[in-house]
């Protein structure tokens, strides 16, 4: 739903819509740049930084990282783990045998085969990865999903769909052009976008116009591709095939396929020629003189960093912020030969991103909500011991809302990727609506009461130990305001802070009241009805918490 | 790309605490056809907690107990003189703070239960709170609350499916308020706000305004889209957009006077046409243990200011109603966690007690007093307690039959399996307050003897004959034995019982038969 049809159908009142428009009217930019933060070093610019580059974080995180200098935290956020973590394996044929491939063996190198099952279990795959890493990989492996987008559905064969995702987690932090190569190569997106179907006999445009007008110099103010360029790089692209008979499929060239003349380019690639070339390896070096042109145009640097800057900063970029951030991180970007990991760097540690005028403004996409989530409120997802009916059946569930709620793993909406990253003016305020804000709510309300039961595991967020980690529980203030400070981005108002401690201490009950319950709660947890009593007590609290409109931003 | 099927998807997903999942309401009449009906009737409940535990004895102050009383609490009683007299008894006065709510009672829109509370209580507020919100006994831990069975017996499924045509607002809704009372058997059955023109935030109402940033910015859109894609927030504003006050009588006084301010939106949100079955109010600040009454005049003070606060409020919202033509749908209902003790203390306070009264009112509510005063012994010790005449149960299974008229197996369901006998507190109860006076106006208790008394004590009573059930009560409230039950002739009758294993005290001896209670002290050594 579009903002448009949202505000039709939700009929707001006149004075609501020319509140929100007078809101947006106002000025709130800043003109600070690139140069490193030397501001203050707390918990709340600690929270800014690990909300943006992980999904969710520890008490344990917030204390180590604070320990530690900015500089020092973005450089260990970037020291990521670039070794292959063990492969997914079969978890889903506890009810259907998968004739490829036994149960616990890895899949990705079997026959295909039960795709469906497959898929959920690459989702789940990642998801675990997403919860438990402690560094920027996970993050960056996901803008680069939503940037090199593929519907997992689409190509079909889970093989691919892995063999697609490695691929990306690999280059998350590597080389921008090796990686635009690879994934141009990719089975994954040579299915997506029909490259395997691109001949010199009838040559297929979708690949080679997704290339330019989302994947590298993009439709912003400094491009100028032409229709011409598109057709001329379909060209250039001609005679990739996948070899479906090796586990996993494979791309290879076939040269009696591929377009062997001259591709003209327009005067935007300073009238490029790409040479025609034949023989075996005419179609990768064709690719790598028009990766040169492409990338010798310095809009492809703005483009990347403006998508980067969405993704992790805010998306509204005016003059200040491509004169101060955009411009300054492209060139970055280009003198160190299009590698990622100097921009991120230097990123994470700008005054531009610290900025308070930086801060909690992000909608968090339903990843860094659910999965966010299951990591700060400690969920006690199935361990490995349990089945795999078990793991597989709660893993999805998590998925499963963030589907719900508009976010599929694995299978965003188009090539585009999810509209949130690129949707004037809207962007990720369309991830909250009158289809989502309910699921929002409602899945905070059933972790945080009953939980979710299924094949004899229940998966519940247990308030107890949220109280554990605070630094006082027994004292009413401490509780509700570091519990506040823990879920929430921003400092709350002594309202709010008033508001949520009369669910601990309703009607204005005197703080040894509280004090009370939780010794006695500590000294003789047996005391079932004062146990039940502390731990409704929490709970209430707890949830009005996480139900604020608060909680939706990071 | 191809369309997801985030509906179907989204259609899986149960709903919690919040039960506010929001369903297309075009799709209700369907819903509807398929028997998800209205409640019964139309009746309305509006309960108002006095969160702390109120001082019932200065409340509804046994005049006839008033020589003991003077003894047992000279720092905090009020001056006989000044005691609100009722009409129609000398036995009962209010605390001169309370005249909206003495005028009611003497136009019979009130109905006081003397001595509410259940077998064993429970001193913490947060346990006791939770024994009155779920009904259960005080060795139960019951994770659901009395209304939310009610409303789970009438509204089955609810948040699924719901809203439908029939119920297209929140079974129960408190105002700054929200608690274990409506928990159901799967799901909170209640939603709360603090205020029905800003919802925002659902739960924690809490609506401080945004700052000028960019967070500021994305806050306000996410508070919009909470607002506008709820249809109960809708049908919340849309009520209280169409709905209007006649009382002038509310008081005034911003957030110290919220009861006021919450009792004025219940009834404007019923006047605009809201269904909502059960509405929730609360006034806080009751746990009096120090300075309730000032010194030098005991009728102002804390514990004054808060009972005016009530008086008035539940007199502004009688008055509202009835000029809003309401009056027939409405009733009120105050309770508390606990009373407080007999014996005041040496900070000018009362410590947490036992059993207290509760009022009920309402045009449709049966006027008078349920009970005989709380008999208050001659030598009080400070940790002796009321004992109940009345199990509080008593007052919900008949809220539950005489009002919302849930009855048969749904009543005994939502009294979680055990029976109560019902009262007269509502109008068209098949049990009338003038039989229940007459039986105790025909029973006659004297005070045991000898008194004190050792091991062996003789109880003379008179009764219109029957059975009847003599019960001794500790210090505390707890029942400790059952003395007697049986048939007994009519006429005076002494009876012998043991009070042997007893430690040394006050002891109460009630005499019940029906809903009849009369008692007196008796001292062991």
């Amino acid at each position: 739903m579009n903002r448009r049809e949202f505000f039709t159908a939700a009929s707001p009142k006149s004075e609501e819509v020319a509140e929100l428009t007078q809101v947006k009217k106002v000025e709130r930019r800043t003109a600070t740049g690139i140069s490193e933060y030397t501001g203050t070093w707390t918990k709340w610019e600690v929270k800014h930084l690990l909300s943006r580059a992980l999904f969710g974080y520890t008490h344990a995180d917030l204390t180590s990282y604070v320990g530690k200098t900015m500089s020092q935290s973005v450089t260990d956020l970037l020291n990521i783990d670039t070794t292959v973590p063990p492969l997914p394996t079969n978890d889903y044929s506890f009810n259907t045998p998968d004739p490829e491939c036994a149960e616990d063996a890895v899949w990705v190198d079997k026959k295909n085969s039960k795709n469906f099952g497959r898929r959920m279990s690459l989702r789940n795959w990642w998801m675990k990865h997403m919860i438990s890493d402690g560094t920027i990989r996970e993050k960056m492996t996901l803008f680069w999903h939503n940037h090199f987008a593929a519907e997992s559905n689409a190509i079909g064969d889970a093989r691919i769909a892995y063999g697609y995702l490695a691929m990306i987690r690999k280059y998350c932090l590597g080389n921008f052009k090796d990686f635009t190569k690879d994934m141009t190569l990719d089975p994954g997106l040579l299915r997506y976008l029909n490259g395997y179907l691109n001949t010199n006999q009838a040559p297929d445009e979708n690949y080679a116009r997704e290339l330019q007008e989302l994947f590298t110099v993009g439709k912003g103010p400094g491009s100028g591709y032409t229709e011409d360029d598109v057709k001329a790089a379909a060209r250039v692209l001609t005679g990739w095939r996948i070899d479906y008979s090796k586990n996993p499929p494979t791309s290879y060239f076939q040269s009696n396929r591929h377009d062997v003349d001259d591709k003209q380019f327009s005067s935007f690639y300073g009238s490029t020629v790409v040479a025609g070339k034949t023989g075996a390896t005419a179609g990768a070096d064709e690719l790598d003189d028009m990766l040169d042109m492409i990338f010798a145009a310095t809009e492809t640097s703005k483009h990347i960093i403006r998508r980067l800057y969405t993704f992790f900063v805010y998306y509204e970029i005016d003059a200040d912020t491509e004169t101060n951030v955009i411009a300054p991180l492209a060139q970055i970007f280009r003198n160190n030969n299009y590698n990622i990991k100097p921009v991120i760097e230097t990123l994470l540690k700008s005054e531009h991103f610290f900025d308070q005028a930086n801060r909690g403004c992000i909608i968090k996409q339903p990843f860094d909500y659910m999965f966010g989530f299951a990591k700060s409120a400690y969920l006690n997802l199935p361990p490995e011991t349990e089945s795999n009916a078990a793991l597989y059946i709660h893993e999805k569930y998590l998925n499963d809302i963030c589907e719900a709620s508009e976010q599929a793993l694995l299978d965003p909406p188009s090539v585009a990727g999810w509209p949130a990253y690129y949707q004037v003016p809207s962007f990720h305020e369309i991830w909250v609506s009158s289809n989502t804000m309910p699921i929002r709510v409602s899945i905070m309300a059933q972790f945080i009461t009953n939980g979710r039961t299924s094949q004899g595991y229940t998966v519940k967020m247990n308030v107890f130990d949220i109280a554990e980690k605070t630094s006082k529980p027994n004292d009413p203030n401490i509780l509700v305001n570091e519990c506040l400070d823990y879920f929430l981005s921003m400092p709350s108002t002594a309202n709010l802070k008033a508001s949520t401690k009369a669910f601990l201490l309703p009607g204005g009950l005197a703080d040894f009241n509280w004090t009370n319950i939780w010794d006695t709660y500590k000294s003789n947890p047996g005391d079932a009805a004062n146990t039940k009593t502390c731990k409704d007590l929490l709970t209430y609290m707890m949830y009005s918490i996480l139900n604020l409109a608060e909680y939706q931003l990071h | 790309m191809k369309r997801r099927n985030f509906l179907k998807a989204s259609s899986i997903l149960p709903l919690g605490i919040g039960g506010f999942g929001i369903k297309n309401l075009s799709a209700t009449p369907f819903l509807a056809s398929l028997g998800l009906k209205a409640a019964t009737n139309d009746k309305i409940l509006v309960l108002i907690q006095l969160s702390g535990g109120n001082d019932g004895i200065n409340t509804i102050i046994p005049l006839d107990q008033y020589t003991n009383l003077s003894k047992a609490r000279s720092n905090v009683l009020i001056t006989e003189s000044e005691v609100l007299k009722l009409t129609g008894t000398t036995k009962t006065g209010l605390h001169p703070a309370m005249t909206e709510v003495r005028s009611m009672y003497d136009n019979g829109l009130v109905n006081i239960v003397q001595s509410a509370g259940y077998p064993k209580p429970n001193f913490s507020h947060f346990r006791s709170t939770d024994i009155w919100h779920s009904g259960s006994d005080s060795d139960e831990n019951w994770e659901t609350g009395w209304l939310g069975r009610a409303l789970n017996e009438e509204f089955p499924g609810y948040p699924t499916g719901y809203p439908t045509q029939d119920m297209p607002d929140p079974l129960a809704l408190g105002i700054g308020t929200f608690s274990t009372v409506t928990q159901g058997p799967t799901n909170q059955m209640g939603i709360g706000v603090s205020n029905p023109a800003t919802v925002y935030n659902l739960i924690n109402g809490n609506t401080d305004t945004p700052p000028n940033s960019n967070y500021g910015k994305e806050l306000t859109y996410i508070r919009l889209v909470n607002d506008q894609t709820n249809v109960y927030t809708q049908a919340i504003k849309a009520a209280n957009d169409k709905g209007k006050n006649l009382s002038t009588k509310y008081p005034t006084g911003g957030r110290n006077n919220s009861l006021g301010e919450q009792l004025k939106i219940v009834a404007r949100l019923i006047n605009g046409g809201l269904k909502t079955k059960v509405y929730m109010v609360s006034i806080g600040g009751f746990d009096t243990h120090a300075t309730q009454v000032d010194a030098s005049d005991h009728k102002v003070g804390a514990h004054a200011n808060l009972l005016k606060t009530l008086s008035d409020s539940i007199g502004a919202f009688q008055d509202d109603i009835q000029l809003l033509g309401l009056d027939d749908r409405v009733a009120g209902m105050t309770y508390s966690e606990f009373g407080r003790r007999i014996m005041s203390n040496l900070s000018g306070g009362t410590d947490h007690g036992a059993a207290a009264p509760m009022i009920t009112f309402g045009k449709n509510v049966q006027g008078g007093i349920l009970g005989n005063s709380p008999v208050i012994p001659d030598t009080v010790q400070i940790k002796d307690n009321l004992p109940m005449q009345f199990d509080m149960r008593q007052v919900y299974a008949s809220a539950i039959k005489d009002w919302f008229g849930i009855t048969g197996t749904k009543l005994t369901n939502v009294m979680g399996g055990k029976s109560f006998d019902i009262l007269p507190i509502f109008k068209g109860s098949n049990v009338s307050i003038k039989d229940f006076e007459d039986i105790v106006s025909n029973i006659k208790i004297y005070e045991p003897f000898p008194n004190p008394a050792g091991d062996e004590v003789n109880l003379k009573f008179k009764t219109d004959g029957g059975t009847i059930t003599i019960s001794v009560f500790d210090p505390l409230g707890n029942l400790v034995k059952i003395a007697f039950r049986g048939r007994v002739a009519s006429g005076e009758i002494v009876k012998s019982f043991s009070l042997a294993g007893l430690s040394s005290g006050n002891y109460f001896i009630q005499l019940a038969q029906g809903n009849s209670r009369v008692s007196s002290v008796i001292i062991k050594n």
